[in-house]
């Protein structure tokens, strides 16, 4: 499964256990309308370190916070090289 | 500015009339109006010597409440938000609450003989001169270890304790704070805007952009948050709106990361990061733009504020410190000898103090406490658990989450053949879900043989 299938899937599944409308998922779309909050982002990340390997907001680097969907997507996609 | 023994009306007003601004999300208030002019709908004086549940549900209203009723009410106690109405007749009673002031939006405690007072969101005139009789003891709420609250006993000079001795800034400045100001944390914010010039208000239903947007076209020069607020404000894509020349963060620990993201958001910024708990007042900035902080502030001393670390925890003894819980039975916040031990590890490493989570074990999901064993107790009640062990796991957005270990059990009494795995992690997350608030529903469950127990049979934790 690529990064980014792995990343929406995981969107998903988190919108469904919290109980959120997520917004249809595109490269504009910005995290802060995506429906979800922020436990649901932290459950994300968390398990996105488990499927795919790779923290970046936890990696010894200064990261740039994601603000879109795609900012998202290209942070995992830099990361999991 | 402030003057031992005076009221905070009087501090704010020593100067002449106050020049600042409270600014909430619906309406702002003019601070030199409170000179001639009350919230309380023309009943101050009946709350005079009474002990006063500050229970309006809006900031703004209890912010008003606050400066008004201090030096006038024998005790105040600041009722968060988020109180579960439950725990008000155990609250009540503690601290001995015969009033209360309550907006048009909240609904009055049924409590017999008690005087309510609905203010108002226009000021009435005030019936003669605003005068002080009594020093008011001030109560904040912290949630305790079974989730019922504890009352914290402050006094308007230990809450200022930090304030003290400060300069006065050559202009105004314009606070805000993520936090709601009946927090230690945002009451802080709340006491330095009302000594150094004006605050805006948050709501805690205002999108976080939107907050942000008010924010900036209220000029805010000084922001505070936890650092998941901050995490949350990086990724609205509305960090811009504001432009402060003072970032701080409190309330957890910060990290590098937020650290070096709030510096590069806002390059003319101090990002500065403190200590502070309700029981221990504030302890101490670190303003070096590094995670953790030096060892040397333990040797520097001030003079006002100690700090020690025996066994790998941090103890401070400052007159920031609250006095004593409410309540029978309670156990003491300080030691003997004046130093409260605030329950954070920290891990020296070439001359820094870093913070290593809670000793106690308390998880901290985005600035809400979670105790492990009430979350196990939940898990636990599943036919086929044997027992459960529920840790945090460490997390750049919300600083943990909650995850549980399952022992299960071979045989249940009354049931067929186990569920699998992931029917049985969907059975406990729907159990959790219908018992806890969300923040405490194990994001993850493994299921593993066995639990380490030590030799006096308790859960061996983790001790981060």
């Amino acid at each position: 499964m690529s990064v980014r299938s792995t990343i929406t899937s995981q969107f998903q599944q988190v919108a469904v256990e919290q109980e959120r409308a997520l917004s249809p998922l595109s490269d504009e779309l910005k995290l802060v309308q995506s429906g979800l909050d922020s436990l649901s982002f932290a459950i994300i990340v968390a398990r996105l370190e488990d499927s795919l390997g790779v923290d970046p907001f936890n990696a010894p680097e200064t990261v740039e916070f994601p603000v879109t969907f795609g900012d998202f997507v290209r942070l995992y996609e830099n990361f999991a090289k | 500015m402030r003057n031992e023994g005076a009221s905070l009306w009087e501090c704010l007003s020593a100067a002449g009339i106050p020049t600042g601004h409270l600014s909430g999300a619906h309406r702002q208030l003019a601070l030199r109006d409170l000179a001639a002019g009350s919230s309380l709908g023309g009943q101050l004086e009946t709350l005079r010597g009474r002990t006063v549940l500050i229970a309006a549900r809006d900031q703004l209203t209890a912010a008003l409440a606050l400066i008004e009723l201090d030096g006038l009410a024998r005790r105040m106690i600041l009722c968060t938000p988020d109180l579960p109405p439950e725990h008000l007749p155990g609250i009540i009673a503690t601290a001995g609450a015969d009033a209360c002031v309550v907006d048009a939006a909240t609904p009055a405690p049924a409590t017999a003989g008690m005087q309510v007072v609905t203010a108002t969101a226009a000021l009435v005139p005030l019936d003669g001169q605003r005068h002080t009789s009594v020093a008011t003891e001030w109560i904040l709420l912290t949630s305790g270890t079974t989730g019922i609250p504890k009352l914290v006993l402050h006094t308007l000079q230990s809450l200022t304790s930090a304030l003290a001795g400060a300069p006065a800034p050559p202009q105004p400045l314009i606070w805000s704070t993520f936090y709601d100001i009946r927090r230690y944390g945002g009451l802080q914010i709340f006491l330095r805007a009302l000594h150094t010039g004006s605050l805006v208000i948050s709501e805690a239903t205002e999108a976080v952009g939107d907050f942000l947007a008010r924010a900036g076209a209220g000029g805010v020069t000084h922001i505070s948050g936890t650092p998941s607020h901050w995490r949350k404000a990086l990724m609205s894509g509305a960090a811009a709106q504001i432009s402060p020349v003072y970032v701080r963060l409190s309330g957890e620990i910060a990290d590098q990361a937020v650290l070096d993201s709030l510096r590069a958001t806002y390059p003319r910024a101090t990002v500065a990061h403190a200590f502070a708990s309700t029981e221990a007042g504030v302890a101490f900035e670190v303003r070096d733009g590094r995670a953790g902080f030096p060892q040397a502030l333990l040797v520097a001393a001030n003079g006002r504020i100690e700090m020690r670390v025996p066994e790998d925890t941090l103890q401070i003894r400052s007159p920031g410190g609250a006095q004593r819980y409410l309540g029978e039975g309670v156990e003491a916040i300080r030691q003997p000898d004046g130093f409260v031990d605030t329950g954070d590890r920290v891990e020296l490493r070439e001359g820094r103090y870093y913070f290593a989570g809670r000793r106690g074990g308390v998880i901290n999901v985005g600035g809400q406490k979670v105790h492990p064993e009430e979350v196990e107790a939940v898990i636990n009640t599943h036919p086929w658990v044997r027992m459960s062990l529920v840790k945090a796991r460490r997390n750049a957005i919300t600083g943990a989450i909650v995850t549980a270990d399952v022992v299960l059990a071979e045989q249940a009494p009354g049931t067929g053949a186990r569920p699998s795995e992931p029917v049985l992690t969907q059975q406990l997350t729907e159990q959790c879900k219908a018992a806890l608030a969300p923040f405490k529903v194990p994001a993850m469950i493994r299921f593993v043989p066995s639990l380490a127990v030590s030799a006096a049979g308790k859960l061996v934790r983790p001790s981060a």
